[in-house]
């Protein structure tokens, strides 16, 4: 087996099987630290942070919602794993010189064109259709995917199973079938 | 140790790994919608296989509590679905969107931007979700092993073994 992929990454199973690695010292830590099992996910701190700037123009709403007041709106462990990704990602991209400003995916440019614009609609657009998405079956694919199966969650079964098999069935929509290259 | 710099070095060990395995980005996640390249696919389930030994077996020796997400039929199905459209038209996650961001790809903010409108937009529809699609029908939080009856030690060697098999057929197929 091959450790570096030909765009100098790492062979997907290496760094999978870190992080795998990193969720169990992560549970543990969090144990240890704050008395309470956390595992890894990212979608809730979106919540956070929409009630943190809805807060700033308009605090009585936000103190009056009951989905806010049930995930409490602040900065937390789990926000501060979502910046850390950030940063992770950035020095990672820095430090092998894969950092690369892109506007355009070249996947999408190559369906839809090099237009910005379209690329910006079109990923708001979808962002706002999956957040909702993630929030109402309370997780993403950290979340439901990475966590839920690691603890062996029947919820975390169901719902990587339906992202994949709604995002392959819409990826054959949007993009076209594989005779469209 | 202070639990919000515990979250900042595990993300950042987390983003590290994530780009790393070249997971953040577009060309990736639909890639792998698209039947085409499974990079992240593998990603996934090398993490999850190691997780579940090691998560099982601290569970097991009390150094931390399984809790599972609730299986709320309405929610996980319409819940799983809207997520799975979305995702494929916007071609990141919410993790790796803000990871996709810190490799330059700024395209990713639009997403990031729309998820934080959705969001919004998710806990103004709360109450009215609470009293119809939430309410359906929920199994509570269950797990497959409770489920179906027999130990964690039982299921993970036959998820392990079907795993493999499915990474041996990626290989043979160069997805």
């Amino acid at each position: 087996m091959k450790w570096k992929t030909e765009d100098g990454g790492w062979s997907p199973y290496l760094a999978g099987a870190l992080v795998g690695l990193l969720a169990v010292a992560s549970a543990w830590a969090t144990t240890a630290v704050m008395g309470k099992t956390s595992f890894l996910g990212a979608s809730t701190t979106f919540v956070r942070a929409a009630g943190l700037l809805e807060r700033s123009v308009a605090a009585g709403h936000v103190a009056n919602n009951e989905y806010y007041a049930k995930e409490k709106v602040q900065v937390d462990w789990q926000f501060m794993l979502v910046i850390g990704i950030f940063g992770g990602a950035l020095v990672a991209s820095i430090t092998d010189r894969s950092f690369k400003y892109e506007g355009v995916p070249p996947a999408w440019a190559k369906r839809f064109g090099n237009s910005i614009g379209k690329r910006a609609l079109w990923a708001f657009l979808g962002g706002v259709v999956a957040m909702i998405g993630a929030r109402m079956a309370d997780g993403c694919p950290s979340g439901h995917g990475l966590s839920g199966l690691m603890q062996l969650s029947i919820s975390g079964f169901a719902a990587l199973a339906m992202f994949f098999g709604t995002g392959i069935l819409i990826a054959r929509f949007v993009y076209g079938g594989r005779k469209n290259e | 140790m202070n639990s919000l710099l515990l979250g900042l070095i595990t993300g950042l060990l987390f983003g590290f790994l994530l780009q790393k395995g070249r997971v953040l980005r577009f060309d990736k996640q639909v890639g792998a919608m698209r039947l085409e390249d499974m990079t992240i696919l593998k990603f996934m389930l090398s993490a999850i296989l190691v997780g579940m030994v090691g998560i099982g077996l601290l569970n097991d020796l009390g150094a931390l509590k399984i809790s599972h997400k609730p299986m709320n039929l309405g929610a996980v199905l319409l819940g799983g679905f809207l997520f799975g459209a979305g995702w494929a038209v916007m071609g990141f996650c919410p993790g790796t969107s803000v990871g996709a961001i810190g490799e330059g790809r700024w395209h990713a903010i639009f997403a990031l931007l729309g998820m934080i409108v959705g969001a919004a937009i998710y806990a103004e529809l709360y109450p009215l979700l609470k009293s119809s699609v939430l309410a359906w029908k929920d199994y509570g939080k269950i797990g497959l092993p409770e489920t179906l009856g027999v130990s964690r030690w039982i299921v993970i060697p036959i998820f392990w073994a079907g795993t493999i098999a499915l990474f041996a057929w990626f290989e043979k197929r160069k997805l």
